[in-house]
């Protein structure tokens, strides 16, 4: 019994005890919700501490505890892969905690927050137990604990019913996800005979190639389902928004992550090689997911379900990283396998810090103007201005701008595909081209998407009247914010330390067993292994300092005394008025027009009259800008009417009569004495 | 070719003292966004300037002069110049930025890799080191090369807001780009701004001259080299400026649904190029 082991096991009792006290309290809301919070922020603690001895301290730690019936046999895991995404989790859980506590406030006397504490402390609890679990049955029932927690969270807000619509798709499209990944458990089930992970990984040569293939499929898409890879992604767009704000952060920042997870466990711990179409398939899934995710996000105006699809988006970026892994490890070429390996993981860090922060910044906008439309929003920065700075921080980072830490994990992913343009041959090379080009695009649109959100959420005029009466967040939720902002500037600033750390993660996992440390830490810079490329965060982030305030310095002060006026914004000689600024729909429709063919924009205009019959005078006109469904129209409704077909055939046998039915038991009966009397 | 008599071409820095001298006019309805962004427009400018061999590869950063960080300094500065052009409320504003956003999206792709065509000639990312390189390629990289260099250079007159994508010297807010998102800004602040958009000029040129035809710049410190390369640079950037000039002059300002075609183009150009290096 060591001491990461120790403190894991303290987490995972004390994640209970906040759900239960949370329960157990739930006629007091204040309480509920207060110790809710605690446990939550103390179980969160002990994990990133547990996790933290496990990276820098000691190897790995498990705790096995077999036993004759299966489903009570208890395997956990903490190896490094393991160890970094129980920090990431409980980090954010950490920071979603002390959020949640000032948020949940403006649900006193609306919903019950015990049941909020409750599922919030078992969503936490089962997805760090996802992560370190060990046998394949343990995985399935703690899979199942966190997505049924996270499917009470999202229909939380129970009044609304949108919520339930959501939840429901959400519960639906996470049960058909988890059906692939129990017959890949099967499959391995059935080569291996066992279902402990450990087993399995040493038994790998039991495994014929059909199954390994069919394996590598159905785990694509059980775990591409919780990822939110398109086209199994729609749950996530209403299932985020639905969900109280620090629960979209977890959910968006941690719960998709889970996905990617095991997507790395099976394919680089579990497989230690894999043909070469594995890698180029997820590259190709990688590519498409981040445009159409950003694309969609450019058109959307929720602001939650537009953070959504960029979520999407960015584990596009995530799936470039692990296809290009992939794709080198069968070639070969380890140590770019490595770098790759160490852009996926990096980006699923900074994915979470920023995604968080984002969430939450847009959860306290939404909690003071009571709407999610950022058509709504304007001149916030005014009467918010600490939520406007992180949530300025939070689009930089996403935006991959420099010394941030979107940019250095992006840089690292696009140095991995330089590397597969420059090595591979002619198929893989031209893969890598796409997915370089898909990456530049998603990139630049972003960054565009970030500056529509914040310039029309935070800047300019007001465009309803009741956002001049806010004011700014309460200190728990500026507080979370401002130390994820922090975050992404350190974890930005020092990525060379960080990703050194990484690449000795990458080192424990199965198929890299053995290979070199790629970067150098003693220049805090970012290099790669064969000296294609280096950058060095800290060095731009001090210069550019230096640079700013000599420049602020200067121009401020040497010129001579000139005067600043404050007056009106130039108007033309009309009144200045909301109407007259950008629109969020104006400022993306040049993207969504030159995109028409993905999009596939629809408008409707609907027209009153203010005289019943005649045709003449309008009164009002409603237009409806809309895109296209085209996952529900081509893939998920003619799946759902063949569904329906074949129930409605088998209704002809399934009558209902009971006649019928012990007419089949008879017959059956006695095919089978036949089969028996002849054998 | 349009029978006027120009100003004369010290005009620009005329422009410039008369702006220091002016008092500034800012909105009520601006933040510390629209005060801030010239200068951080600016300071990308120079911090680029220190990753740049304009005229020595003996000076060689080693902590920045990565493509890449080039690339994503410019987009920090265009972040902020579109944050600034929605501030101050105004429609023109407004959509100058939603433009400059849309354009400089599909931009981006055609930019790195037209300097990825370089890298990969050059087995380096870094800009001093594509430029050693460049000089002693044999001649038959030299077909990627200008096929990359052709890519560059429509990127190049989209980021310095020169025609076809927009027209530097226009005064119809509706047709303008680059000029609608800073139409609000007065005296020390526009000063700075324009002057941040010279420094991105010479910096793209910088870049086309030197990277993608480097012959005549100096490999180290010593004087006869430096003014001999001195020299070079100053015809590179005379005959880019020529150019880009005649072009002005003989073409009209595209339809803004056209320029996406023309920005695909430049990166087709650019897969092109490395896809006949190999």
């Amino acid at each position: 019994m060591n001491f990461a082991q120790n403190t894991f096991l303290i987490a995972l009792l004390l994640f209970p005890a906040g759900a239960i006290t949370s329960i157990a309290f739930n006629k007091n809301e204040r309480l509920a919700n207060f110790t809710g919070s605690l446990f939550a922020v103390l179980g969160s603690i002990s994990g990133i501490v547990s996790a933290i001895s496990i990276l820098f301290y000691q190897g790995t730690f498990s705790v096995n505890m077999p036993s004759t019936f299966p489903i009570l046999s208890f395997a956990l895991k903490m190896d490094s892969l393991s160890a970094f995404f129980v920090l990431v989790i409980s980090t954010i859980a950490l920071l979603a905690s002390t959020y949640g506590y000032g948020y949940a406030k403006h649900y006193f006397g609306k919903y019950n927050l015990g049941n909020l504490g409750f599922f919030y402390n078992l969503f936490i609890a089962g997805m760090i137990l996802v992560v370190t679990a060990n046998n394949a049955l343990l995985f399935l029932i703690v899979w199942e604990i966190m997505s049924l927690a996270s499917y009470f969270l999202v229909i939380f807000e129970k009044n609304e019913k949108k919520n339930i619509k959501a939840g429901s798709l959400y519960f639906y499209m996470t049960h058909a996800g988890t059906a692939f990944i129990i017959l890949a458990f099967l499959l391995l089930y059935r080569s291996t005979g066992s279902l402990d992970f450990e087993v399995i990984r040493n038994s790998i040569n039991l495994i014929s190639p059909i199954t390994r293939d069919a394996v590598f499929i159905l785990a694509l898409i059980g775990f591409g389902t919780k990822a939110g890879i398109i086209p199994f992604h729609i749950w996530l767009p209403s299932a985020h928004p639905a969900a109280p704000s620090h629960v979209s952060a977890l959910m968006s920042g941690v719960m998709i992550k889970t996905g990617i997870f095991m997507m790395i466990r099976i394919f680089l711990d579990i497989f230690p090689g894999g043909p070469i179409w594995w890698g180029i398939t997820i590259l190709i899934i990688g590519a498409i997911s981040s445009i159409l995710g950003v694309l969609y996000a450019l058109a959307e105006h929720d602001i939650k379900k537009l953070l959504a699809y960029h979520s999407i988006e960015n584990i596009g970026i995530i799936l470039l990283g692990l296809g290009s892994a992939l794709t080198f490890n069968s070639l070969g070429l380890h140590s770019f396998a490595i770098l790759s390996i160490v852009a996926a993981l990096f980006h699923t860090l900074n994915h979470a810090v920023f995604k968080a922060l984002l969430f939450m910044g847009a959860g306290s906008v939404i909690s003071k103007t009571h709407t999610k439309n950022i058509e709504e929003y304007g001149g916030i920065i005014k009467y918010m201005p600490y939520t406007a700075l992180f949530f300025l921080i939070g689009s930089l980072a996403i935006s991959a701008i420099p010394p941030f830490n979107g940019f250095a994990s992006e840089w690292i992913t696009f140095q991995s595909l330089f590397a597969g343009i420059r090595s591979v041959g002619s198929v893989a090379e031209w893969a890598f081209m796409i997915a370089a080009g898909s990456l530049a695009l998603t990139g630049g649109l972003a960054c565009a998407c970030f500056v529509k959100v914040f310039g029309i959420t935070f800047l300019a005029r007001p465009r309803r009247e009741n956002i001049k009466q806010i004011t700014e967040s309460s200190f728990s939720l500026v507080f979370s914010m401002a130390i994820l902002a922090l975050l992404t500037l350190i974890l930005g600033v020092f990525s060379g330390s960080v990703s050194a750390t990484l690449s000795r993660i990458a080192n424990s996992v199965m198929a890299f067993r053995g290979e070199v440390v790629i970067s150098n830490v003693h220049t805090s810079a970012i290099r790669t292994g064969d000296g294609f490329a280096s950058v060095s965060l800290p060095s731009i982030f001090l210069i550019f300092g230096i640079l700013l305030a000599l420049t602020f310095i200067i121009f401020k002060f040497i010129p001579k005394k000139q005067r600043e006026r404050k007056v009106i914004t130039w108007d033309c000689g009309t009144n200045l008025g909301p109407r007259m600024e950008i629109t969020a729909t104006g400022f993306s429709r040049s993207i969504i027009t030159i995109f028409a063919d993905i999009l596939k924009p629809s408008k409707e205009v609907k027209t009153t009259f203010h005289e019943e019959n005649s045709n003449y005078f309008p009164k009002a006109n409603t237009v409806n800008l809309g895109t296209a469904e085209i996952y529900r129209s081509y893939i998920y409704e003619p799946l759902h009417k063949l569904m329906t077909k074949i129930s409605s055939y088998a209704g002809i046998w399934q009558n209902g009569n009971v006649n019928a039915y012990i007419l089949y038991i008879f017959i059956i009966l006695i095919i089978l004495l036949i089969v028996g009397a002849v054998k | 070719m349009q029978n006027r008599q120009g100003a004369s071409i010290f005009q620009p820095y005329s422009d410039l003292k008369k702006l220091f001298r002016k008092d500034e006019l800012i909105s009520h309805d601006a933040s510390w966004i629209f005060k801030f962004m010239p200068y951080i427009l600016f300071s990308t400018t120079l911090l680029i300037g220190f990753a740049l061999p304009l005229i020595t590869t003996g000076i060689r950063n080693g902590f920045f002069g990565d493509f890449l960080v080039i690339i994503y300094l410019i987009a920090l500065g265009t972040f902020f110049l579109a944050l600034a052009g929605i501030d101050a409320g105004s429609a023109f504003g407004g959509f100058g930025s939603s433009r400059e956003m849309t354009l400089s999206a599909l931009a981006e792709a055609g930019l790195i890799f037209s300097m990825l065509t370089l890298s990969i000639l050059a087995h380096s990312t870094n800009l001093a080191d594509i430029v050693h390189s460049v000089v002693s390629l044999p001649l038959t990289s030299l077909l990627p090369v200008l096929l990359a260099f052709i890519g560059f250079f429509v990127i190049l007159l989209f980021e310095t807001g020169r025609f076809p994508f927009d027209n530097p010297a226009t005064h119809l807010e509706l047709t303008m780009i680059h000029e609608a998102m800073i139409l609000e800004y007065s005296g020390k602040r526009l000063a700075l701004i324009e002057w941040a958009a010279a420094n991105k000029l010479l910096i793209f040129m910088a870049i086309g001259a030197n990277l993608f035809f480097p012959w005549g710049i100096a490999s180290n410190l010593s004087l006869n080299a430096i003014l001999i390369a001195l020299g070079a640079f100053l015809v590179k950037v005379l005959i880019l400026s020529a150019g880009i000039a005649i072009l002005e002059s003989s073409i009209a300002k595209y339809r803004f649904f056209r320029l996406p075609d023309l920005l695909l183009t430049s990166f087709i150009l650019s897969m092109i190029a490395i896809g006949l290096i190999f």
